[in-house]
Parts: structure tokens; sequence; C-alpha cells
């Protein structure tokens, strides 16, 4: 059981993670995207973005990062090898681009008991160089109790 | 596009994405998610599931490319939200289909932005819930 106690807690701010061409490329070839806009700096340049834009899902590269200091907390008490993952969002203000400079703060927004599960929602601010928010990535975790 | 050109229950295209297991390791290495439940049919087998599935961020990712091929601009989806409903199994010799087919589900012309409704189905079944990408045109 997740301990219901890491609800409302804030996790430190992730450090720096480089948005790389390369790295925007194999997400985007890792989700079949063809867009010519996640993979040609010309084309993503003509359609006004300063290089290559991100898939819309990206986002959870970096909140793949902040929830691995969850995972890693004691407290929270969270058994990796029985989490399944429930629902994600995504709400953007802006595409990230390669370039960018991201930092992310998780918050545990609940922790909810369904039977022998536990149900988990995290936000994860992602935010710029400029300290600007640029996504919010939503994600439940269900955590499967254990088989008596 | 011109907004005042669509309308609700339009369809706006389909796809169908085949996974085989070399796809479920290029995303693991792609996201950082290196659950193995994605590549280990022992380790699957051991937490209870009936084999190796999919990332349910896989399905997400691939599905909203249908809108992105539609729309095509990958930065104008400004809120895209799935519910992971059923798994995808992936066989280690063989492969799994997706369909994907995107509809329009709302129209803003206030704020000019168009919701569009994603269904994805593989083996008959619905894998996504309420998937629905809204984008500023």
């Amino acid at each position: 059981m997740v301990n219901p106690n890491v609800q409302g807690k804030k996790y430190p701010e992730t450090p720096t993670y480089l948005v790389g061409r390369e790295k925007i490329r194999e997400f985007a070839n890792a989700v079949f995207s063809t867009s010519p806009l996640n993979h040609d700096v010309a084309a993503a340049q003509a359609a006004g973005y300063s290089d290559i834009v991100a898939p819309p899902t990206f986002g959870v590269v970096i909140q793949e990062r902040s929830l691995h200091t969850v995972l890693a907390d004691p407290e929270a008490d969270i058994d990796f090898s029985r989490v399944v993952h429930g629902d994600q969002r995504f709400i953007s203000n802006r595409p990230i681009v390669a370039g960018d400079e991201l930092t992310s703060v998780l918050t545990v927004a609940s922790v909810k008991s369904l039977g022998a599960h536990s149900m988990v929602t995290f936000n994860t601010e992602i935010f710029d160089a400029k300290k600007e928010l640029v996504c919010t990535a939503i994600s439940t975790l269900v955590v499967r109790g254990a088989e008596s | 596009m011109n907004i005042n050109d669509l309308t609700v229950g339009q369809e706006i295209g389909s796809d169908t994405f085949s996974f085989t297991r070399d796809s479920l390791v290029k995303y693991a290495g792609a996201s950082g998610d290196f659950n193995p439940i994605h590549y280990r049919d022992d380790f699957a087998k051991s937490v209870g599931l009936d084999g190796v599935l999919a990332h349910g961020m896989l399905t997400m990712g691939v599905a909203v490319q249908v809108a992105v091929n539609w729309i095509g601009d990958s930065g104008k989806v400004i809120d895209y939200g799935v519910r992971f409903t059923k798994p995808v199994f992936v066989p280690a010799d063989g492969k799994a289909e997706v369909v994907v087919t995107g509809k329009i589900g709302a129209i803003d012309l206030e704020s000019g932005t168009v919701r569009v409704d994603l269904s994805a189905i593989s083996s008959e079944v619905a894998v996504l819930g309420k998937a629905q990408a809204v984008i500023k045109l």
C-alpha cells in the first residue's frame, strides 16, 4: 500500500535536462512520428520554431525523472514492479523544442485506496530556463496490492 | 485549416500501427521507462501478467500521431489526455496491431480550438479510453 501521508508532498526540483535534437528524433521514431517538424530543423524553423519540435507526449521523459525520485523515496513506499499506468495527461503552454533546458517539480496530488490497490496521482510541472511553465504532466499510477 | 469548415463527428484520419518487441525496446530507451514488464516474459508472469505488454505511453504517443498528421504541427496539440483501459500484449515472435481513428469531438470557435477524440483498438478491444487531444488551430 502506498503511504497516504505523502499526499501533498512536493519533491525537489530535478537537475536541468537539456533537450537534444537526437533525443527528440529518437523519441519521435519510437512513437512512429513521421512529422517533418519532429525530425527536420529546416521544416521546424519554416513553421516558426527555433529548432525541431518534440512530439506531444515527450514530457514523459522529464516526468520519468521526477517519478524516479518518488519511487526511490522510502516514505512513499511504492513497489514499482506492481505499478500499472492508469491515466496520463499533458497540458502544454508551449511545445518543447530542441535546446530547451528543463527542470521539473513533482507534487503528489492524491493517494486513494481502492480495495487492495492504491491510486496515486502526480502533477509534474515542467519549467524552462526562464522558469516559465512549459507543460504540466498529470499521471495516475495504480499500484496493485499483493495477491493473497 | 478553417475552423468553420469542420463539423463535430467528422473523421480526420485513421492509421494502423504494428508493435513488435523491438518497438517496446526502442520506446523504453527513448522514454527512460525500463520496467521489465515491457520486455521480459518471465518477469511479466512473475508479477501476475499474462505476458509482456506495450507501455501505455507508447500507445498514447502513437495514437496522437493521427491528430498530428491531420493538423501537420505537433506543437498545436495543447492538451492531450488518455486513460489506459486494456493492456496491449506483444508476443515475442509476432506483432500486435493498434488501429487508431480520430474524429472531431468538439469545436470551440471562441478559443479557436478543436477537440479530437481518438479511438485505439487492438484485438477488437479499446485500449485507450477518453483519449482526447485539444488542438489550437
